[in-house]
């Protein structure tokens, strides 16, 4: 089945512009890898950044600049490629880049339980201020209910869950904010992995939820 | 004064520009005089023109037309570095590092895919966050197998890249200037959507949805213009 929910187009172009969080990027360029549609988008957004280049108001290099630059033309220096994870079978769950985070496939994934059928995986290295986590939810089991402070976007990578008023499956993008309380449901059948990532703590209503926050500071 | 260098020419090219056609084994004056006849009249200022320069760079390590691009647009991203609040320094020095990182990737540059313009900028943006940050801007891989490729030729996937930049281009100049205003706030000050919301003392939903509306147009001029 195709995507149903799709990146923001504001997010598709501050991807462009590049002035969303790290953390939020690895979420956008992630979707792209899975999703024609935003990336076809996310081209047009950076022909906005080709546009306005050409659209700038020049300033005059240093005179030594171009002399510099040609020093250094015949000199072999290769270019830096963005590390990959190796070893992936020929259909890997993950794509990259976040894929390369993770260190390898969904088998390579870290879990650590937050709660009765719910796991996560931190990256805590991943400049914010937003957050970036994987979360696995079990088979039928749910999320705590809860609200949220700031913007929470998840994507499903497998499996699918339900909010109560819609479902989504691979590639899909769920858009909260402060106005949202859900609690998503996993669907029967197969686990779901998602990737979340948070501007803002969430709000607990449940006790458990409530006790539980700081520890996985979720 | 720069040359072309004859021992990487091939047995002959043509400019397709000036149909010209450049024997190599000629001796070098004549190499030179038609080197110098064939990039004074190299123009970056236009999308073709740019893009006949980097070929010309890709295929032939021709530093005349990579002279020709450095002054057209090193300093229009050192304009950009500076919009953006780098010391004049650190601006210039990243200017230079595109244009270093253009040369050395001219091969990889493929005109299907994206307008030198556009091209450039995506090298500078990803530079300059990464003078920022520790890690590097995370992008998709095109060579990965998770990658789900487009089902079937989009409308605007038959159309030159080119030619779609050159109307985004202009489709900017038509916004109006409360959308206009954020897409440049966006793409020049490094700015996210609240802080963008604070200065102009406007809701952040409001700042999201001129945005929004400004993509919107952008893509309602392309979808019409490319019909």
């Amino acid at each position: 089945m195709s995507i149903q929910h799709h990146l923001m187009d504001e997010t598709l172009m501050a991807y462009a512009a590049g002035d969303i969080d790290q953390a939020t990027s690895y979420l956008v360029a992630t979707h792209l890898a899975l999703c024609p549609k935003c990336r076809a988008a996310a081209e047009v957004a950076d022909d906005i950044g080709g546009g306005l280049i050409e659209d700038v108001e020049p300033v005059e290099m240093e005179n030594v600049a171009f002399g510099n630059v040609l020093e250094r033309l015949d000199t072999f220096d290769p270019v830096a490629e963005l590390p990959r994870a190796a070893n992936i079978g020929n259909n890997p769950i993950l794509p990259e880049p976040l894929r390369s985070i993770v260190g390898g496939d969904v088998d390579a994934i870290k879990w650590r339980r937050i709660g009765p059928g719910v796991h996560q995986m931190r990256f805590d290295d991943i400049g914010g201020p937003s957050s970036i986590r994987l979360l696995k939810i079990s088979a039928g089991a749910s999320v705590l209910e809860h609200g949220h402070n700031g913007e929470e976007l998840t994507m499903v990578l497998s499996g699918g869950f339900d909010d109560g008023a819609q479902s989504f499956s691979r590639g899909d993008i769920e858009t909260a904010n402060e106005d949202t309380v859900h609690q998503p449901v996993a669907m029967k059948g197969e686990d779901c992995i998602c990737l979340a990532v948070t501007t803002g703590p969430l709000k607990f209503f449940d006790i458990f939820g409530k006790i539980a926050q700081p520890f996985f500071r979720i | 004064m720069f040359y072309a260098r004859n021992n990487e020419m091939p047995a002959s090219f043509s400019d397709s520009s000036t149909g010209e056609v450049v024997a190599a084994g000629v001796n070098l004056r004549t190499t030179r005089v038609t080197a110098r006849m064939t990039t004074a009249s190299l123009d970056a200022g236009t999308p073709e023109g740019a893009t006949h320069v980097m070929h010309m760079i890709a295929q032939n390590k021709n530093k005349e037309a990579f002279k020709v691009l450095f002054e057209h647009f090193a300093p229009r991203v050192k304009g950009y570095m500076l919009k953006l609040g780098t010391e004049n320094s650190l601006a210039d020095e990243l200017a230079q590092e595109t244009l270093l990182m253009v040369w050395r990737k001219a091969e990889q540059f493929d005109r299907s895919k994206a307008s030198p313009s556009t091209w450039i900028f995506t090298i500078a943006r990803n530079l300059r966050i990464d003078a920022f940050r520790k890690l590097n801007r995370p992008e998709l891989d095109p060579e990965d197998p998770a990658l789900i490729p487009q089902a079937e030729e989009a409308a605007d996937d038959r159309v030159d890249r080119i030619e779609r930049a050159d109307i985004v281009a202009e489709a900017i100049k038509e916004l109006n200037p409360e959308q206009a205003e954020v897409v440049r706030m966006s793409f020049y000050q490094d700015k996210s959507h609240s802080e963008i919301a604070e200065e102009l003392g406007v809701p952040l939903g409001t700042v999201k949805s001129r945005l929004r509306l400004a993509f919107g147009r952008i893509r309602k001029i392309l979808g019409d213009e490319l019909e």
